[in-house]
């Protein structure tokens, strides 16, 4: 400015500016609190509980109807080899079925991954009930281990009567960071 | 750079010695616009810049239509095509209609309040060229190995975290803007809270000033958490941290909560500067005051506080709860209600008016036309169910350019004719500022009204080619878009002949217009209010 400011004026200047300067970094932090703020809530709504075993209560078995559960192994950008042992399985809605994948690690180095379900038809995953899965923890394997992994599940009487065939795909993820 | 005779014109002559002084050591040439404290001149700077980004991001849009004059790929490669679009919207948003914006903000928010200058000169200067540095980087990821980033302007993840080193320019590049803004916004905020002459109380503020006050504030809760998100996005890819990477725990939807709620109040800093310049055109043209001033500075305050809440409306399809679903749905139709009042009050303020129709009138009055439309598919779109169905179509792109361009450009278009022959002491043609917005309108419209139609038929954004069904509007967009295009080269034809021959300006050549820089000379001397006016 060309000329010279009002000291009083200065002082109150630039206390709003260190005030306002102080809100911006507060609102970075607040980007950054979102996540657990995010995951709470999850928790809380049981929106995103993909890591944790499922509960059944009742398992009254449907042998009237039987549902086609195909299985799928995936890996991205891992190479890791990774398939089900039997690809397609039939099961009674309420019956206790379990099924094994096999993944080998065929590189030199130790590593770990993450393997994430997901389901075709979408709808049909609310009612996959897992008990028991590899993909509730990270999977570290030795190098050229090879490894059987059990999937324990239950399909809720409750599916949908059109659902027949359900998918049910896992793709392996590397863990960043976490090579050890 | 610009030509306006700051160092000639009859204002000169009421500059105290002071000022005399400083003009006398002032650095000419290049040196001036580098080193300049001046509201006047980064104003100056800021609008340029903007003008410059404009046209560079309507040169990515127009070979975008191009590309999709015709079914089939002709003249680029799909990646390079998503590169086109990501960089297209990073551009217009950040590089175009935000530093018009501020340019707007620098030359008039002193002026209206009767202030001498920003509160903080040298940081003002700084905010200004930190900018063309950002640009400088956004351009350059376009000649980097794989490209430009090109997963939309929004950078979801995890499309971002696997992208190649364009992604970590545009990441520099936002955070570069961001802390560009954030200084804007803090001396905006400082200047109009601290510096307002003696008399100028809050609701005697011209409403222009009110809408900036609010955008700043919204700029400074906002761009620290788009800040957060891109540094979250960069140590996802270099630092082994897993914030969207589902390996790692991660989760790829939590960027989109992160982004959006930057997103959404994005859209009204971008919108209520052009409230506040379209308050200010209308009742000068109308020969009125402006009807309701108080309800439209409370309608602001609620957009402002209602933007905070909306945001997942972005994210209806990513299986988001019915409830959740309802309550952004709902929330999102409440900001029609102040919208409503301000587009009721602007047509209040003209009912009955002695109203005459210059190029800064006719622009005011293309974008309550246009950007009502934009708002009325805005809420078709709020609408859960519609959304889903149209999500990511082309109805969307024709939602967000009415009022992006109809909206917040046509009013930066008005605020340029209306305070031209103030700041450069000249008049425009009147007669090409009217072809101007006629070409404007129309080709505006030639382009985007038809893609309301595709969206509706099916036809997805973001894509290079398109089924046969599409073609006829898709070329009637591009020529179109060309028309559009074009008609900017007469904008800058007549801005440029106005400041370099226009005939010599009054002192307030609009009759209704009462707001303070009309009671300075014209051109404004360099140095305006170094001693506050009395304000009635």
């Amino acid at each position: 400015m060309s000329h010279t400011q009002d000291p009083t004026l200065r002082r109150s200047n630039r206390a709003l500016l260190a005030r306002l300067a102080i809100v911006a970094l507060l609102m970075f932090g607040f980007g950054y609190a979102m996540i657990p703020f995010y995951e709470q809530i999850c928790k809380a709504t049981g929106l995103r509980d993909i890591a944790v075993p499922d509960t059944v209560a009742n398992t009254q078995v449907d042998s009237g109807r039987t549902v086609r559960i195909e299985l799928d192994a995936n890996v991205n950008k891992l190479p890791w080899r990774f398939r089900p042992l039997t690809p397609i399985v039939t099961a009674h809605p309420g019956e206790v079925m379990q099924v094994v994948y096999e993944v080998e690690n065929p590189t030199d180095r130790p590593m770990t991954g993450q393997a994430v379900p997901s389901y075709g038809p979408q709808r049909a995953g609310e009612y996959f009930k897992k008990l028991e899965c590899f993909c509730f923890a990270k999977q570290s394997f030795e190098p050229h281990e090879k490894r059987q992994m059990p999937v324990v599940f239950v399909i809720d009487p409750k599916l949908p009567q059109d659902v027949a065939t359900i998918t049910l795909s896992y793709t392996f993820f590397e863990v960043e960071g976490n090579k050890s | 750079m610009s030509s306006i005779p700051h160092h000639q014109g009859p204002g000169h002559a009421i500059d105290d010695a002071h000022a005399h002084d400083e003009h006398a050591h002032h650095p000419g040439g290049i040196m001036r616009w580098i080193t300049t404290t001046n509201h006047k001149d980064i104003g100056t700077l800021y609008l340029w810049f903007s003008f410059i980004m404009f046209i560079a991001g309507g040169c990515l849009a127009l070979t975008i239509r191009t590309e999709l004059f015709h079914p089939g790929l002709q003249i680029v490669d799909p990646e390079f095509f998503n590169s086109l679009t990501t960089l297209h919207g990073l551009i217009m948003i950040f590089g175009a209609i935000m530093p018009a914006a501020v340019g707007f903000a620098n030359w008039q928010v002193p002026l209206m309040i009767g202030a001498p200058d920003m509160a903080f000169a040298r940081m003002n200067n700084w905010s200004f060229w930190l900018l063309p540095f950002a640009a400088v980087l956004l351009f350059a990821s376009f000649f980097v190995p794989g490209g430009a980033a090109a997963g939309g302007w929004t950078l979801y993840a995890p499309l971002s975290v696997q992208a190649g080193m364009g992604m970590d320019l545009t990441i520099f590049a936002i955070h570069i803007m961001g802390a560009s803004s954030i200084m804007g916004s803090i001396n905006i905020i400082t200047t109009i809270l601290n510096l307002r002459a003696p008399g100028m109380t809050m609701m005697k503020m011209p409403l222009f000033v009110w809408t900036w006050l609010i955008t700043a504030y919204l700029l400074i809760a906002v761009m620290p958490v788009l800040a957060g998100a891109v540094t979250m996005l960069l140590t996802d890819r270099h630092f082994g941290t897993s914030f969207f990477n589902a390996a790692g725990g991660g989760d790829p939807v939590m960027f989109q909560h992160i982004f959006w709620f930057f997103g959404h109040p994005e859209v009204y800093i971008m919108i209520l500067p052009s409230f506040g310049i379209v308050s200010t055109i209308l009742p000068a043209f109308s020969r009125k005051p402006l009807f309701g001033y108080a309800s439209m500075v409370y309608a602001t305050s609620s957009i402002a506080i209602l933007s905070f809440i909306v945001w997942a409306h972005h994210m209806f399809t990513v299986g988001m709860p019915a409830a959740g679903q309802l309550f952004f749905m709902y929330a999102t139709m409440l900001i029609a209600v102040p919208t409503g009042v301000k587009v009721f009050n602007w047509v209040t303020t003209m009912w009955k008016g002695s109203m005459t129709f210059e190029t800064p009138m006719l622009f005011a009055i293309g974008f309550i036309f246009l950007f009502t439309m934009g708002g009325f598919t805005g809420l078709v779109l709020a609408i859960t169910p519609v959304d889903i169905q149209l999500q990511d179509t082309y109805y969307v792109v024709a939602h967000f350019h009415y009022v992006l361009v109809a909206g917040s450009l046509f009013a930066f278009f008005g605020g340029v004719y209306y305070w031209l022959p103030k700041w450069s002491g000249r008049m425009y043609n009147e007669k090409l500022g009217e072809w101007h917005f006629w070409l404007t309108m129309i080709f505006f419209n030639v382009t985007f009204f038809p893609m309301h139609f595709l969206g509706l038929a099916g036809m997805p954004r973001r894509v290079p080619d398109y089924a046969t069904q599409f073609t006829d509007w898709n070329m009637v967009a591009t020529i179109g878009a060309y028309g559009f295009g074009l008609s900017q080269l007469l904008f800058f034809y007549i801005v440029l002949s106005c400041i370099r021959s226009g005939p010599p300006a009054p002192a307030k050549p609009w009759e209704g217009a009462d707001t303070l820089e009309w009671t300075l000379p014209s051109p404004l001397p360099y140095h305006t209010f170094e001693t506050p006016p009395a304000i009635k």
